[in-house]
């Protein structure tokens, strides 16, 4: 138990990686059956030792906890040097939980190199836990950088036609970016001498230099968001990718540049952030406002669920610019449901395409005719995203609408305009498919889900439901950590 | 008890769940039993809990807590005082009988069981919406009955007027949620709290307390917060310019448009003020504006009742009326009127939407006023009870309607508020119409010559007990509610200290007797009365005056069949608007700008640099050869001169 307890982030993050070798190793396709379900095995594996983590989380403080470091590579300072507080062990707990719904949900949709396919989501799931446990600057790097690999095979190999454009869009956007982001940590190193995180936190700095680091981080962090106007890589790399590739870019690959700035941007530069929150709120609103006018206009499902993804996440960074506690819980319970119901609207609409080969808006029409089931679900997350009481939809948008009205009533104003545009993009979109007389003969013939699927549908609507019902425990999680971020934000530190 | 006040809305939540899931496999009996169970149960118990409290026992109290963040803690929980027990008795009451009424009307439709589901779900969202005690359970169960509302809307899910309409309510009361929730933040602001007995306490202490706009207007906190929940109250409540969606939902089938339509959610935004009255009474402007908006929302859509021929929808248009009507009473600072109108409404109004749906359930699905007629012999027991309806509904005494509507008037009477002059004159003028197109109705369906497509062979009779009870069981309190209820409620007693309020000025007349001994020489009563006489002139004596009337004032008329333009505005403005502008800043902003020049911009710039590039790098040992000892001899003579 006490090794269990004190290596578990190294656990999370390795058993994962080591599962994808394992399943790698099962070789072509006449394993697959095998390959599913070592893939199945390490990522429930994964998802109940993350629980562990759950479970053993101390609320009461915000340091780091479950450290482990040690030295890594001496002669550069560096080291494997981990840790979580309460923003980062509900993103493990969103990163572990997808990854077990997305293998199944590839389960037999899969049928051409899948061992290599549950692998490549086996090695992100690794990463991706990486990235939210890393606290030191270049280790952090390198889980960041390394989980695009996975990500660009994953679209460019079982993407869908213009699928190589898409990756490649999806590839260099983003390691432009983070390639400032890694000028910034040198730069950071040179002036604190390490490379913790947690040193970077306490350096001094001027304020020309934190300006300069803040927009450096922002190159990084704004395109995985992703913010306006860097975000165009994301609606291309959606519809290309395969619907378990969206599932995990959307529910938790999105999360990632959210969390950078909570762990890098506002603590290390805070003079800077409030300096530049006018610009982080702007950009903000104009995503929630702009995109969601364009996604009204998409004619392809997943582009528009791509585009509310990004409305959505405006309201996330909204939430952590404006320096308010609601606001910025909300933010972060925003990030975990957004995963949820991004993850459950791109399932739903990798059913149709399952067996339509469609995402045209025009191709359906009277779905609910012969697939009630599903019908049925894809109605309740078109709802959770709308943000409707009662499920977790709500609970980030009313959060951080009440911290930010009480910060300036006009932005929250704006900011709330969500209310009809959401409804407006996601009500027409679900009118169109699945309401109205049958379509056309294809959709008289669609089999309605079988149990595989409403078993990754159920799961997910489970976890809107009692985040929407009881976030209690969610925000409860975040409560210190909360507040030391916003501390750390007031301080000067030049 | 507070096992009791849990059980009234979780009966109907779980008979709703059990009907959804196991409908299909319980067969049609077993859900709709389960289903009336149910609500009955709410119903019984609601009738125990109403007993109670007036015996003095309130409860505030929570059940658990939601969330917590920032030092606010967000709970669920219930209030029970007298305006709770009231709503609660009325929507179980009603809902009871619409389950009853809905195993007739729906006999045939392959979606009985599901329809069944939303009803008991809706009751269940209803119940949490009027027992809860603070702001954050009252949006919960605002946006869940609107979200029922959706679903039942667009029941018929394959008729694209249906599916139409359902978007068209959720979007327009989405609107009015985006004032109510900023109303509500601005609450949380103002007072840190959002239960109700926290703010309701504290409201006094910031009367004075103001903020400046960007005009540079000194604004009174209270006012705000006041107009942004009413701008919710406008959304749920249809009243004028979000009334649109209300006429729509008549896609839905009967027995909703009666429940939801009619007698309980749209009057979701009616409570809500009267639970805000504490509010509401600190704020002359906001009431002001609740007043005229009430006023405008009688008067205009009362007229459009009379222009209508679908008979659903001219029970709609009533809807919309007596809504602004309840409204006009808010705003003069008659909560509890407007409460009592609510419930008396909520009887004679599910009644006529019963009685028209019994109408159209003998006719098979026949919905054109035009094509009826002569149909009291045949439906004896639906004619019977529409004109209790109507009677109760255009304010004739002693049926309900009259002493609900009258005081209203007096309370408007003795207003003092900017705007109460007009409002009173609309008010006036709206019993005439009211009066009006209420037996437009009767004599067009009941009434003249019998529409030669209806004969005898086609077999118009009445439908079966489960349809006729209904109507007899809402037109009993439709004829006794208002005597039983005015006393108390004129006096103060009934809701004691649930609402906040001055003394209702309504002269001596407190009392069933004297108030009707008033009424029959009041103006109202005149002007219901001639209502009544001038429809029976039109459509029984003269029938082919109507014709002519349209005719000779045919710009009014078709004002009046264009419902004043509100929907082609809409249409034109928010809907093709949006649409237009999301397809330009797509194609300008996201493909243009930033993809074309911004992303593959920078991209072909690249291939283009390495175009040049690549000339460097030719293969030619010799090329690399020479370039390093050019290299060389620069790097030297670098170093030699400087």
């Amino acid at each position: 138990m006490s090794f269990l307890h004190s290596h578990l982030l190294s656990i999370l993050i390795w058993l994962p990686i080591l599962g994808g070798i394992l399943v790698l190793a099962t070789g072509d396709d006449r394993n697959a059956a095998m390959a599913r379900k070592m893939g199945l095995g390490f990522s429930v594996a994964t998802l109940l030792l993350s629980v562990l983590l759950y479970r053993n989380f101390d609320l009461t403080t915000a340091d780091m906890q479950f450290v482990e470091q040690m030295p890594w590579i001496n002669i550069f300072d560096i080291q494997y040097f981990l840790g979580v507080d309460g923003i980062s062990v509900p993103l493990i707990l969103l990163t572990t939980f997808l990854t077990v719904i997305v293998v199944i949900a590839g389960w037999e949709v899969i049928q051409e190199r899948t061992a290599q396919y549950f692998a490549a989501f086996l090695f992100m799931e690794g990463f991706m836990v990486g990235v939210f446990s890393a606290l030191d600057g270049i280790l952090f790097y390198v889980f960041w950088e390394a989980m695009l690999i996975p990500m660009f095979l994953i679209i460019g190999v079982w993407g869908g036609q213009n699928r190589v454009y898409a990756a490649i869009k999806f590839f260099l956007y983003t390691l432009l970016g983070s390639l400032l982001m890694l000028v910034a940590i040198l730069y950071l190193y040179s002036q604190s001498g390490s490379f913790s995180v947690l040193e970077f936190h306490k350096t001094p700095l001027g304020m020309t230099p934190q300006i300069l680091i803040f927009l450096a981080f922002l190159a990084a962090f704004s395109v995985k968001v992703p913010m306006v106007p860097v975000h165009t890589w994301l609606p291309d790399a959606h519809v290309e990718a395969p619907t378990g590739g969206s599932v995990i870019l959307a529910a938790v690959l999105l999360k990632m540049g959210a969390y950078g700035f909570l762990r890098f941007s506002i603590p290390i530069a805070p003079d800077a952030a409030r300096e530049l929150a006018g610009l982080m709120i702007t950009l903000s609103l104009v995503a929630i406002v702009y995109i969601a006018l364009v996604a009204l206009v998409q004619r392809d499902m997943k582009k528009l669920i791509a585009y509310s993804s990004i409305s959505h996440m405006g309201f996330v960074t909204l939430g952590f610019f404006v320096f308010n506690t609601q606001a910025m819980e909300g933010a972060i319970a925003q990030m975990i449901s957004h995963g949820f119901i991004s993850g459950a609207l791109f399932l739903c609409v990798g059913v149709l395409y399952d067996r339509m080969h469609s995402r045209e808006i025009s191709s359906y029409g009277g779905v609910v005719n012969s697939m009630p089931s599903f019908a049925f679900l894809f109605v309740f997350f078109a709802m959770a995203n709308v943000g409707l009481p009662g499920t977790s939809g709500f609970v980030g948008e009313f959060l951080v609408i009440l911290g930010t009205y009480a910060v300036n009533g006009w932005i929250a104003a704006i900011a709330a305009t969500t209310l009809v545009l959401g409804a407006a993009y996601t009500l027409w979109m679900v009118k169109r498919v699945v309401f109205g007389p049958v379509a056309n003969d294809q959709v008289a013939a669609l089999s309605d889900i079988n149990p595989r699927e409403t078993w990754m549908l159920a799961l997910l609507g489970a976890a809107v439901l009692l985040v929407g019902l009881w976030p209690f425990p969610l925000l409860e999680l975040m409560h210190a950590s909360v507040d030391q971020l916003l501390e750390q934000a007031r301080v000067i530190k030049f | 008890m507070e096992l009791v006040y849990l059980l009234i809305p979780l009966a109907c939540l779980g008979a709703a769940v059990a009907v959804g899931f196991l409908g299909s496999v319980v067969g049609r009996v077993a859900a709709h039993t389960i289903a009336i169970a149910g609500v009955a149960i709410s119903f019984l118990l609601s009738i125990i809990v109403a007993v109670d409290v007036s015996q003095g026992h309130h409860f505030n109290g929570a059940i658990y807590t939601w969330g917590q963040s920032g030092g606010v803690v967000f709970t669920v929980g219930f209030l029970i005082d007298e305006l709770t027990a009231v709503m609660m008795v009325v929507v179980t009451f009603v809902s009871l009988m619409v389950h009853v009424y809905t195993i007739g009307y729906m006999a045939k439709d392959p979606g009985y069981t599901r329809f069944f589901s939303y009803i008991g779900l809706f009751t269940f969202a209803m119940l949490m919406l009027v027992m809860a005690n603070n702001f954050l359970q009252l949006f919960f169960g605002w946006e869940a009955v609107g979200l029922v509302s959706y679903l039942l809307i667009g029941f018929w899910y394959e008729r694209e007027s249906a599916i139409f309409a359902n978007l068209k309510a959720f979007l327009v009361n989405r609107v009015g949620d985006l004032g109510f929730l900023l109303g509500i933040a601005g609450v949380l602001f103002l007072f840190g709290s959002l239960d109700y007995a926290t703010v309701f306490e504290a409201a006094p202490q910031k009367e004075t307390a103001t903020l400046v706009s960007p005009m540079g207007y000194e604004w009174q906190w209270i006012t705000l917060i006041c107009l942004l929940l009413f701008v919710g109250a406008m959304g749920k409540s249809a009243q004028v310019p979000l009334h649109v969606w209300l006429p729509d939902s008549m896609e839905g089938p009967t027995p909703i448009s009666a429940l939801i339509h009619a007698a309980t959610m749209v009057t979701a935004g009616i409570f809500m003020v009267a639970r805000m009255s504490p509010l509401f009474e600190l704020s002359e402007t906001a009431r002001s504006v609740v007043l005229m908006i009430g006023a405008l929302t009688a008067l205009l859509m009362a007229l459009v009742g009379l222009v209508q021929t679908d008979i659903k929808r001219v029970v709609a248009y009533s809807t919309l009326s007596q809504l602004g009507y309840m409204t006009v009473a808010l705003g003069a600072s008659a909560y509890s009127i407007a409460i009592f109108h609510l419930t008396t409404h909520a009887f004679f109004k599910a009644l006529l939407f019963l009685g028209a749906g019994a109408v159209i359930i003998a006719l098979h699905h026949e919905q054109d006023m035009r094509k009826m007629g002569g149909l009291r012999r045949a439906l004896p027991i639906t004619y019977g009870t529409c004109i209790v309806g109507s009677l109760a509904l255009s304010g004739i005494p002693p049926f309900s309607g009259f002493f609900s509507k009258d005081a209203i008037i007096e309370a408007v009477a003795h207003a003092t508020i900017p705007g109460a002059g007009l409002t009173y004159v609309a008010v006036l003028i709206g019993v005439f119409v009211t009066a009006l197109y209420s037996f437009r109705l009767i004599f067009m369906v009941f009434h003249g010559q019998r529409a030669e497509n209806l004969d005898e062979a086609h077999g118009v009779n009445e439908p079966g007990w489960v349809v006729t009870f209904p109507l007899i069981a809402l037109a009993i309190p439709s004829v006794v509610a208002g005597a039983i209820l005015v006393e108390p409620v004129l006096s103060g007693r009934l809701f004691a200290t649930a609402i906040t309020e001055p003394v209702i000025a309504t002269g001596s007349h407190t009392t069933a007797g004297t108030m009707l001994l008033h009424g029959f020489s009041g103006l109202p009563f005149w002007l219901a009365v001639a209502g009544v006489i001038s429809a029976w002139v039109l459509y029984c004596l003269k029938p082919r005056w109507p014709s002519k009337i349209a005719s000779t004032f045919s710009p009014v008329y078709r004002i009046l069949q264009r419902k004043y333009g509100f929907d082609e505005l809409y249409q034109c403005v928010f809907m093709r608007g949006s649409r237009y502008l999301g397809e330009h800043l797509w194609r300008t902003g996201d493909v243009k700008l930033i993809d074309g020049i911004m992303v593959n911009g920078t991209a072909n710039l690249v291939g283009r640099l390495a175009e040049i590039i690549r000339h460097l790098q030719s293969g030619y040992i010799y090329h690399y050869a020479f370039a390093m000892i050019i290299g060389l001899v620069v790097a030297m003579s670098w170093h030699l001169w400087v």
